[in-house]
């Protein structure tokens, strides 16, 4: 987790980083089904249009950093990967099932309360203010998924809590409330929660953006430890070194599109928009 | 340090700032000299106290001059009916305080449910019985057999309603389904309390709606709730006065009908005052320390206790050490 790799791209050894695909990626081209893939994604919020088509895919595996200024609807398009917002049109898979419906010949359903929770089980989520359950401990934060959602006894997950809280750095503060513990410390046992659920995929929505820039290291820290782990992951961010080393892919979204994407050296090096150039003039 | 600091320019040496040595003579503990000045001088303070002091003994002066047989109030505070009524007074009372509890929270969760039917029933239960006076209410139950000889739910039960609508009976459903509304607007208050990030970060977990209810939502918005249930509570320790009407021999009537027999009644009054403003008193601190243990861990520091806080008063309204 310590060591970090200096030149990511030229040793891609522990994991296989696929190819970030490009705006206009085909569906399934390949052999390897991709975790996410999102296929002209609109959103609107009443009159206001967010995702403009968004066409994107990450494959498994694969560090997907979204970074792009504030208002591009980077945030939205992370929050419809889970459902939490209901896209107005195109299609969203995530390991090739589709989010919020279902398809049977050309007509969609839309799947009830109890099936969208179902498929949000396998879906980490990271939230720029932590939303920890501050009437529980830490540790009871992180069984209450694995106890209340997978019925898991309360002894196995307690076990697994404690090794979660471990992992991230903070076993010794299981019996912690929220309240209690600093940001940084927060987030990594936000971090924690979502990893309870086993998830095959999870977003990470501005994870550092509430911290203190002191703090910020430690929660990049675990995450760079996940990526190492071979997660899928897709993190909303404004830290670009972050990006930089970790990133598998790079998006710049702005005004609701995809700009320009790539692999992150690549993109933060030779910006090939004038959008994107002007954004990374900004905050480099 | 410490000897050349009475050389020093005075800033320095009152600032906290000094870090190493302490700088001499005062309190030993405190690394700095205390400021030494007057304290501003509160006149109004005592002169507010002389005419309170001036217009209670007015007050007691005129007591004692009514035609007040004071011998009455207190052998009849005891007195068997009395402390019957009282015991029915708190009886009612939680029993109706229980029902409209679980009631509140039933419409509240009905009323913010997307479900557009049982939006519009809690709705409709909360426009009716919270839109018409209680008295009304207790009087309604009471007479229903005016309009309904039997009550028949069908395959179940089936008896005269004269029967079912005793006193106890129609002052429950009166208080209860009164206090009701009243809790789910509390209730409802208190679940819009909550942070809609917690629903988010339950739902991502994989939690369904009613889960996320249960387990995240209704826990948190308690510390909402809580407040204001404790006066609803109080508040119906006195409303429960209300279902005399209704011919249930609580602690008003209770009080009134010796009153009128003994023909004692503004003392039997002051007896019924007493018991009202003791029970009110029990429940508000117990109120008080309900609150202030759900406000654990939410709060930096607790609010003082009565106790505390009249501690704080006293050494006030003396002149504060430090000007010494």
């Amino acid at each position: 987790m310590s060591t970090p790799s200096l030149d990511k791209s030229s040793s891609p050894e522990p994991r296989e980083p696929r190819p970030a695909s490009g705006p206009a990626g085909s569906p399934s081209g390949g052999g390897v089904e991709p975790m996410v893939r999102a296929e002209s994604v609109h959103k609107s919020f009443g009159a206001a249009h967010i995702l403009k088509g968004i066409d994107l895919q990450v494959a498994p595996r694969e560090v997907c950093c979204l970074i792009g200024p504030s208002g591009s609807g980077k945030s939205t398009f992370l929050r419809c990967i889970n459902h939490l917002e209901q896209i107005n049109a195109g299609r969203l898979w995530v390991d090739g099932v589709l989010i919020g419906y279902r398809q049977h010949g050309d007509k969609l359903y839309e799947l009830r309360d109890r099936e969208v929770a179902a498929t949000r089980r396998d879906i980490g989520m990271v939230f720029q203010r932590f939303n920890l359950f501050p009437h529980m401990t830490a540790l009871e934060n992180v069984m209450e998924g694995p106890v209340q959602v997978k019925r898991e006894s309360r002894a196995a997950a307690r076990e697994r809590a404690g090794a979660l809280l471990e992992r991230v750095g903070l076993a010794d503060k299981a019996g912690s409330y929220p309240s209690q513990l600093s940001g940084g410390q927060q987030q990594r046992v936000a971090i924690a929660r979502a990893l309870a659920m086993e998830p095959k995929l999870m977003l990470f929505d501005e994870p550092t953006s509430a911290l203190d820039p002191e703090l910020v290291g430690d929660v990049l820290d675990v995450m760079r430890g996940l990526a190492e782990d071979g997660m899928t992951m897709i993190v909303v961010t404004h830290e670009m070194g972050f990006a930089r080393e970790v990133g598998d892919s790079l998006v710049f979204m702005d005004d609701g599109v995809v700009v320009e994407s790539g692999r992150p050296r690549e993109v933060l090096a030779d910006p090939q928009h004038e959008r994107t150039r002007a954004f990374l003039s900004k905050v480099l | 340090m410490s000897e050349t600091s009475a050389g020093r320019a005075p800033e320095d040496a009152a600032g906290p700032a000094a870090p190493a040595g302490p700088p001499g003579a005062p309190a030993a503990t405190l690394p700095y000299e205390a400021i030494r000045a007057i304290p501003v001088r509160h006149y109004g303070r005592w002169a507010a106290a002389v005419v309170v002091v001036a217009l209670l003994g007015a007050l007691a002066y005129g007591f004692s001059q009514g035609k007040i047989i004071w011998n009455t109030v207190g052998t009849k505070l005891f007195d068997h009916t009395v402390v019957t009524g009282v015991w029915h007074t708190v009886l009612i009372s939680v029993c109706a305080m229980a029902m409209g509890l679980v009631l509140g929270v039933l419409f509240a969760v009905m009323r913010l449910s997307k479900n557009p039917v049982t939006g519009a029933v809690a709705w409709a239960y909360i426009w009716f019985f919270r839109g018409t006076p209680v008295y009304v209410q207790l009087l309604m139950w009471f007479n229903l057999s005016l309009i309904f000889q039997t009550i028949n739910l069908m395959p179940f039960y089936k008896n005269d309603t004269v029967a079912v609508m005793t006193p106890f009976v129609a002052a429950l459903l009166g208080l209860g389904l009164n206090e009701g509304a009243y809790m789910a607007e509390i209730v409802r208050a208190g679940i819009q309390s909550v942070d809609p990030g917690q629903t988010e970060a339950a739902h991502a977990l994989g939690m369904t709606g009613a889960k996320t209810m249960r387990r995240i939502v209704l826990p948190q918005a308690m510390r909402v709730i809580i407040p204001p249930t404790g006066n609803e509570f109080i508040n119906m320790l006195k409303t429960s006065s209300l279902v005399s009407v209704v011919q249930y021999s609580e602690l008003l009537r209770a009080t009134s009908d010796i009153g009128i027999s003994s023909n004692a009644i503004m003392e039997m009054y002051f007896v019924a005052s007493v018991w009202y403003l003791v029970l009110t008193s029990v429940f508000s601190v117990g109120q008080f320390y309900l609150e202030r243990r759900f406000a654990r861990g939410s709060q930096r520091s607790l609010p003082q206790t009565p106790w505390q806080k009249v501690r704080t008063n006293l050494t006030t309204l003396r002149r504060p050490k430090v000007a010494r």
